[in-house]
This record gives structure tokens, C-alpha cells and sequence, in this order.
């Protein structure tokens, strides 16, 4: 076959911890133009397959610095926050966490976004790797009108996610923070690693419990604490994790990724992200678009799908109806390690969105079958009391 | 690593062993090391004619889909059924694990593979290890 190299251009940019990841032995890819690890070595226990599991069973570490973040602080912050976000920041307590969007007036997405209220009037965006520039240069155009700093400190942070049933357990050795008392999307600060006033936030992508914290980014801190969590999870089983195993885990857990199944020609009800979408604010950007086409109701909707005959989906294949016809495209495909299975998101019309429905998935030219199923495909046990 | 001498190699990465007027196919510890965790295999059917270069079918990693190309032209006598059910034997055991057998048309064609020692060079050349 033809391997593809995993040279990546000089051009690309890197996260501090781009030595350490290429020093384990990482196969590296230019996700969205940085040098971003996809899987590490068999030979350290790793690999695709290994990384989900251990995130599934025990706890696994993924550099997550591509992510952007974009500061929000001042005396109208929370109506800067209310105009661009689609969620209700409102309801945010301090040390609060929400998932939300921003949107174009259109009622499509510019990206999607944890809103994190970290102060009375200040919140923390963390946006996507791929729309750094694009979603700053947004929020600061669209909140001009409001007495709020818009600050760009996506440069100022070495972010890594710690997930899985033992992350708790890990990063508990590595800080004075009460982790228990931090419920799932909320945040506090503490001492990590011996640095001071860290934010720790229980959130993450991966449908399981965890933590992303946020450390000084130079490269000498960042390696250290990298370096200080594995040992910190050895007893767990953990291992480094790159895209490839962030990409299986959010998929189980139907999280979607921008460019897939959120984009700027998709809108909040093609989605399905009415929850998360807060019609009874009086006023946001693509409110006026979003409350048009609820009227007008959805041409496409997004589906679970699982392939029911031999053969994997893949993102962008076309997916038919049982004669044959086009009906619509795969957004995100691949196996499931923790399900076994293969399963994959896609665009239909609403009549073929019914559970149960049968499709094919064109693989090379052949028909495949699969059928629509429930959503989440994986849904983390609920702890015991 | 040293690559066994008992057969011939690809610049895309498939082995061959000649039995008599008979080869066996599989893909180099290379490919499944550069693919990660394969987790399918779609080999031809029994009896399918094979032109030298041309694509028998397709092993996919969890991340992607690569085409497996034929060394040498013949008919498929033989499919390795054990790859449906479980694909990572190719991870394990590279050199083990046969895709398919093939009834040579052409057995001058092997003159143009590449020995042990020549594929380990194209390998550590290609890399740029």
C-alpha cells in the first residue's frame, strides 16, 4: 500500500509539548496547521485502540494547548457573553461551566465553545484549535458595543486534558484542590505541580469524567507536569492519548466537531443542539435566523448510524436509502474500540431519522448496510453513591 | 529490523513467498507498524485474476483506508479467512499472517522485487530515519 509520510511542513505550529510527544516515539499530523500527535508507540502500550480503552477503564493525558482561549472581563462582560453565545451564561455561577456556540446570523456556527465563568464579570472561552483567529477576531467585532476586554491568551497556556474514572484519583496526588467537591463542569484553582492559582476545570471531550488544567506554557514547566501526572498515573494504567483516540472517544459519545457535524452551512436544529440553544434570551446573534427556520422546520437532520453488514464508514461517504438513492453523507465515521462497532454520524432527511431505519453506506462503489440507532452510542456508567 | 530472506518484497509494502509454482501474500512489519491497529481486511475471491500492480483490495486502520497491490499477476487460489474475524493477527505476527495464496502467471515478474536487504534499505531511506 501507500504509506503516507508523517513529515509535516515547517510552516506548522507547535505546542510546547511538541518535543516530549515526538521524543515518545508520537506519530505526528498537521491537524488544522499544528504538529499535533495522533497515536503513540505500541511499544510503550499505546495506539489508538489502547489510548480509548484507557481512557474508557482507567486514565489517559492528551495535549490539548491547540485549543484557543479568549478572556471576557469587565462590567458588561456577561451581556458581551449573552449577545455571541447561544446558551444562557446567565445561569452561570461563578466557577460555573456550559457548553455553547457562537453563531453567524444566519443561525450557523462559527464554533462551538465551553463558556466558563471564572469571576463575577469575567468568563473563559476555550474554542477550537482550527478557528483561533477567526472565532477571536468574531468575539472582539461582535462586542465592541459592550464595556468588556476581549483578550487572546490562547498562546498563554499549556492545556492538558486528564480523563477517564481515574483521572480524579491521578490528579488528586498532584494538587491541595478538593477534586470531589469540583462537580462535572465546574472549575476551581489550587496549587498543581507545586505552581500556584492553576485552573482546574472538570470538563473534557471524551464522554468521560476528567479534568483539563491550565499551566504556564513554557516548555520547561509544561514537561515537567506532563511528565509529573504520568508518573501520578502509573498505578491507573495511564498512557499519553493523541487525536486519533480523541477522535473515537468524542464520537461514542456523539460530541460534535467543527467542520463535521457543526459548520457555518449547518444551523442549531440540523444539529440537534436545541438544548444548549436558549430561544428565551430575548436577543443573540442568529436568534432571528434560528427562530425563521424552526418555523420553516429541518431538511436534514443528524443520525447515529451503525454499520449492520461488514464494512466501516467514513467521514464524507455518501449515505442511500434502500434502493440505492443518495440521501445524504457520512460527518464523522470510524470503528468504536470501546463498543466494537462501527459507527458513524450523518446528515438524512427526517423521514429516514426514525431508530431502526435501514440505509446503506456507498464503501467503493458497494452499497453497505447499516441502520439508525440511538445517540449517544456510549454513555459513561453512573458512579455508585 | 531484519527482514526474513525466505521471500521477496515491495515498495509498497507487501511481501511474497514462492511454494513451487504457488505465492503467498502479506504486508511487512514496516506497514503494520506505520498503520496502527487494523482493524479490517477485504482480500479479493477465490479465483480473481490479478494483473502485477494492480490493487487486490484494502486494509483499514482505525484512521484510514490504504489499497494493497499485487506483486506478481495470477489467480487467487486461497484467502486467509482468519483476517475477517480478527485483523490484528496482521499486527501481531506481519510475516505470519498470509492474505492470500496465488497461482503464479508470470514467476519472471519476481525478478523485479526487492530482496530482504534491499526493502530494509527502501524502508530506512524512506522513513529518513
Amino acid at each position: 500500500m501507500h504509506l503516507s509520510s508523517v513529515e509535516t511542513t515547517p510552516v506548522v505550529r507547535k505546542t510546547a509539548l511538541n518535543a516530549v510527544h515526538r521524543q515518545m516515539g508520537a506519530k505526528m499530523v498537521d491537524f488544522n496547521g499544528w504538529d499535533m500527535p495522533v497515536e503513540y508507540p505500541a511499544s510503550i502500550g499505546c495506539g489508538i485502540i489502547n489510548e480509548h480503552m484507557a481512557v474508557r477503564t482507567g486514565v489517559g493525558i492528551f495535549d490539548v494547548s491547540h485549543m484557543g482561549d479568549i478572556r471576557l472581563a469587565g462590567p458588561q462582560a456577561l451581556s458581551a457573553v449573552q449577545h455571541i453565545s447561544m446558551n444562557d451564561a446567565a445561569k452561570l455561577a461563578v466557577g460555573q461551566a456550559q457548553y455553547s456556540a457562537l453563531l453567524y446570523p444566519q443561525g450557523t456556527f462559527v464554533d462551538d465553545v465551553i463558556v466558563h465563568r471564572l469571576g463575577e464579570d469575567e468568563y473563559l472561552l476555550v474554542i477550537n484549535a482550527g478557528t483561533r483567529e477567526k472565532d477571536f477576531n468574531w468575539v472582539r467585532d461582535n462586542t465592541r458595543q459592550f464595556d468588556c476586554a476581549v483578550e487572546n491568551l490562547s498562546d498563554d497556556f499549556t492545556q492538558i486534558a486528564i480523563q477517564g474514572p481515574k483521572g480524579v484519583n491521578t490528579l488528586q496526588k498532584l494538587t491541595d484542590a478538593d477534586l470531589g467537591a469540583v462537580k462535572f463542569y465546574w472549575v476551581t484553582r489550587g496549587t498543581v505541580c507545586g505552581l500556584k492559582n492553576i485552573l482546574i476545570a472538570r470538563t473534557g471531550y471524551t464522554a468521560e469524567d476528567g479534568f483539563e488544567i491550565y499551566v504556564p506554557a513554557d516548555e520547561t514547566t509544561s514537561a515537567r507536569v506532563w511528565n509529573e501526572i504520568l508518573s501520578a498515573g502509573k498505578e491507573f494504567g495511564i498512557v499519553p492519548c493523541g487525536l486519533g483516540s480523541r477522535n473515537t472517544l468524542r464520537l461514542e459519545g456523539k460530541l460534535p466537531l467543527y467542520g463535521h457535524e457543526i459548520s457555518d452551512t449547518i444551523n442549531v436544529w440540523e444539529a440537534g443542539l436545541d438544548r444548549f440553544c436558549k430561544m428565551e434570551k430575548p436577543e443573540f446573534v442568529g436568534r432571528t435566523a434560528l427562530e425563521k427556520a424552526k418555523d420553516e422546520g429541518v431538511k436534514r437532520t443528524l443520525v447515529g448510524l451503525e454499520m449492520v453488514e461488514r464494512g466501516i464508514a467514513r467521514d464524507g461517504y455518501k449515505v442511500l436509502d434502500e434502493s440505492g438513492r443518495e440521501i445524504g453523507y457520512v460527518t464523522s465515521g470510524s470503528p468504536a474500540p470501546f463498543l466494537k462497532k462501527n459507527i458513524a454520524l450523518a446528515y438524512v432527511p427526517p423521514q429516514f431519522a426514525a431508530i431502526g431505519t435501514a440505509v446503506k453506506i456507498e464503501i467503493r462503489g458497494q452499497g453497505v448496510g447499516a441502520q439508525v440507532v440511538p445517540t449517544p452510542f456510549y454513555k459513561r456508567p453512573k458512579k455508585a453513591a | 529490523m531484519a527482514y526474513p530472506t525466505d521471500r521477496k518484497y515491495t515498495k509498497e509494502h507487501e511481501w511474497i513467498k514462492v511454494v513451487g509454482q504457488e505465492a503467498v501474500v502479506g504486508i511487512t512489519d514496516h506497514a503494520q507498524e506505520s498503520l496502527g491497529d487494523i482493524v479490517f481486511v477485504e482480500l479479493p475471491k477465490v479465483g480473481a485474476d490479478l494483473t502485477a500492480g494492480s490493487t487486490f483490495g484494502t486494509v483499514e486502520s482505525v484512521k484510514a483506508v490504504s489499497d494493497l497491490y499485487t506483486p506478481v499477476s495470477g489467480t487467487v487460489t486461497e484467502t486467509n479467512g482468519d483476517l475477517a474475524t480478527s485483523p490484528e493477527k496482521v499486527n501481531k505476527d506481519p510475516h505470519g499472517s498470509w492474505m492470500l495464496k496465488m497461482k503464479l502467471k508470470n514467476p519472471g515478474e519476481l525478478g523485479d522485487l526487492l530482496s530482504a536487504e534491499a526493502y530494509e534499505q527502501f524502508v530506512a531511506e524512506e522513513g529518513g530515519h
